[in-house]
């Protein structure tokens, strides 16, 4: 049974990772150690993300898959116990260098939260466009920038007679490909999710996938998930995080097809075919 | 009939077909009422017979006697007609709407009264008069209190401008930059809002009249008024401002925002409408105070439009000022200064609250 489910994620698994390209290193994370107040919470995690792929990781709860995400965009630092070592390099660039002006940081590299969080008091329009409020940037045709994220975050067919309507008015799903469609509004290099689709139902997490999909032939894609089939589907490298009561690792990263028809490590396999976790 | 009746696939209604009545079958027929209906007749008659033959009297009397009553008639027939746990349930019940209407009954008590006695003093004149050619005990109908209404609105309007941006900043303080001071300052918002009227006032008359030999003003007035308002303003609007979800904020802060454009587009427009309740909790914790403003005011009979020189009066210290003259006509232009201090705050907060919701959730 565990053998069958194995082999159809990996077919799964390697249509998607032969039909991309990699444009070399976007991101990476070298040697990243993260606590909470005197927890080591992230052993040594050395990790790289290339330019228009997408990197599932995997791992079962309490692993620090949220904490390492967070550390990639310097979120981590707005919880008062946090603390870290090691590198992020964006362009060979640590994020974490003295002087950096942390806002551009978060700029280039966005995020979309697991719960949807569109800005209750602003419209639809004004939710895909708050960024460029919020970060304070000029642009001539927001016209043209509204409809462009609204079609890549798949969302723009549903809302495109209601853009004056609050964001709250829409379901969940709809609610998160806003959300996304507000992160592609500051044109990020790198996108962040951390399980974007853990609240939605199947059919608006279809639609995000197929978003996720389009986004990565130029972007650098980084997604935390719980669900096995979603890493095959979207994810062209997965990295598997697990914590053996002590801080987490980073136990293998390799292509998704790999992880998920050949795992090198006994505790992966155990992992993806569902033995724990 | 184990037959899958329903699991036929939905075929649209045919035209014509009735579409059912909407209905609500949770609500009780009045078939259904009827007993609670006769155990309430019953428990105001035997309320009634218990008073007439016992030395029980008076309305005191009839009261307690009837809610001892009502529990026991309603306990015992929902205990009849299901089960104990039906019993504890209606006893609970019948507590709980009298605890309400004790609450109810001084408020509307309290309205009554003020609209029985100060009615008889409402004329167009008082809006457009003051007292100062007019004594106190002359008819109802001359003199008025414009001085005093321009007076109030005047106190709380500068006491406001000057709480809200200090009651927010503070309350933005605790919440969005949560600093070292955070402790301390919150210690102190908390000692503040406990801080009697009175000393509000003896304070700004030790620091203004006595150190820097101030006199008299409505400003004076005001910045004691805003010594109450600020705590009352910061608090509130902590809370409000803690309950705003941190995804938003790190939503935020995540687009490449700084902190302060993350609090100034997004955590305040979310806050929105309970920041306005702060402002108001505030206004109304200020409106009606007297002892700060006998302190530092000064009263007045005359119109005085400058409110950084010269006494100048207020509804409450006018109020306290008529009662204190004892006359018949004195004491009835006190009511009418109540009167007006009562709709003037229920017209402002009604506007508040239609100006707050004008741009939806």
């Amino acid at each position: 049974m565990s053998q069958i489910k194995v082999n159809s994620l990996a077919s799964v698994a390697s249509a998607r990772s032969s039909e991309t390209s990699s444009q070399g290193v976007g991101l990476e994370a070298r040697s990243i150690h993260a606590w909470f107040g005197q927890k080591h919470v992230l052993s040594d995690i050395s990790l790289d993300f290339y330019s228009g792929t997408v990197t599932a990781l995997i791992g079962p709860s309490g692993c620090g898959k949220s904490t390492f995400i967070r550390i990639l965009n310097r979120m981590h630092e707005f919880i008062p116990t946090a603390a870290m070592a090691g590198e992020v390099l964006l362009d060979g660039k640590d994020i974490y260098r003295s002087g950096v002006d942390v806002t551009k940081i978060r700029l280039g590299i966005g995020m979309v939260f697991q719960k949807p969080n569109p800005f209750p008091s602003m419209t639809i329009k004004e939710n895909v466009l708050s960024g460029l409020k919020l970060a304070q940037i000029k642009i001539n045709n927001s016209d043209e920038l509204l409809e462009d994220c609204l079609v890549r975050a798949g969302l723009w067919s549903e809302v495109k007679d209601r853009l004056d309507q609050y964001g709250g008015t829409l379901s969940g799903g709809q609610q998160q490909r806003l959300c996304i469609a507000r992160s592609l509004a500051v044109k990020p290099q790198v996108l962040l999710m951390d399980e974007p689709c853990s609240a939605l139902d199947p059919g608006s997490t279809l639609r995000i996938e197929e978003t996720i999909r389009e986004l990565s032939e130029n972007m650098t894609i980084v997604i935390v998930t719980h669900n096995m089939q979603q890493a095959a589907r979207v994810s062209d490298y997965t990295g598997f995080f697990l914590s053996d009561g002590g801080p987490g690792q980073l136990i293998e990263t390799a292509p998704t097809s790999q992880i998920f028809s050949n795992p090198k490590d006994k505790r992966t396999e155990d992992y993806v075919t569902g033995r724990f976790g | 009939m184990s037959t899958l009746i329903g699991n036929k696939p939905q075929q649209p209604l045919p035209d014509g077909a009735a579409i059912p009545k909407p209905i609500k079958p949770w609500k009780p027929t009045p078939k259904q009422l009827l007993p609670d209906l006769l155990g309430a007749i019953t428990a105001v008659a035997a309320s009634l017979i218990v008073v007439a033959v016992t030395p029980l009297a008076g309305g005191l009397g009839l009261l307690a006697t009837f809610i001892s009553i009502s529990i026991v008639v309603a306990s015992s027939i929902s205990w009849i007609r299901q089960d104990r746990k039906a019993a504890a349930n209606s006893v609970s019940t019948i507590v709980i709407y009298f605890l309400a209407a004790f609450v109810l009954l001084p408020v509307l008590s309290i309205i009554f009264e003020i609209i029985r006695k100060g009615a008889p003093g409402l004329s167009l004149g008082i809006f457009f008069n003051d007292m100062s050619v007019t004594s106190s005990d002359a008819p109802l109908n001359e003199g008025g209190l414009l001085h005093a209404l321009v007076g109030s609105l005047y106190v709380v309007a500068l006491a406001t401008v000057v709480s809200i941006p200090i009651g927010l900043l503070t309350a933005l303080y605790l919440t969005e930059v949560n600093g070292k001071a955070a402790g301390v300052v919150r210690f102190f918002v908390q000692a503040m809002s406990g801080v009697p009227s009175i000393v509000a006032g003896l304070f700004i008359y030790a620091v203004w009249m006595i150190s820097f030999g101030g006199t008299y003003t409505t400003a004076a007035g005001s910045m004691a008024l805003a010594i109450l308002m600020i705590p009352t303003v910061a608090r509130t609007a902590e809370e409000v401002l803690k309950l705003i979800p941190t995804d938003l904020r790190e939503a935020g802060l995540a687009l490449g925002a700084t902190q302060w454009k993350t609090v100034a587009l997004v955590v305040i427009p979310a806050a929105r409408s309970g920041l306005i309740t702060a402002v108001i909790l505030g206004v109304a914790r200020v409106a009606g105070e007297t002892a700060p403003l006998l302190l530092t005011v000064g009263g007045n009979d005359a119109m005085n439009w400058n409110p950084f020189s010269g006494n100048n009066s207020a509804l409450p210290f006018y109020i306290w000022k008529n009662f204190g003259l004892g006359t018949e006509t004195a004491i009835a232009r006190a009511w009418t200064g109540i009167f007006v201090l009562m709709v003037v705050v229920m017209i402002f907060f009604t506007l508040t609250r239609i100006l707050g919701n004008k741009k939806g959730k």
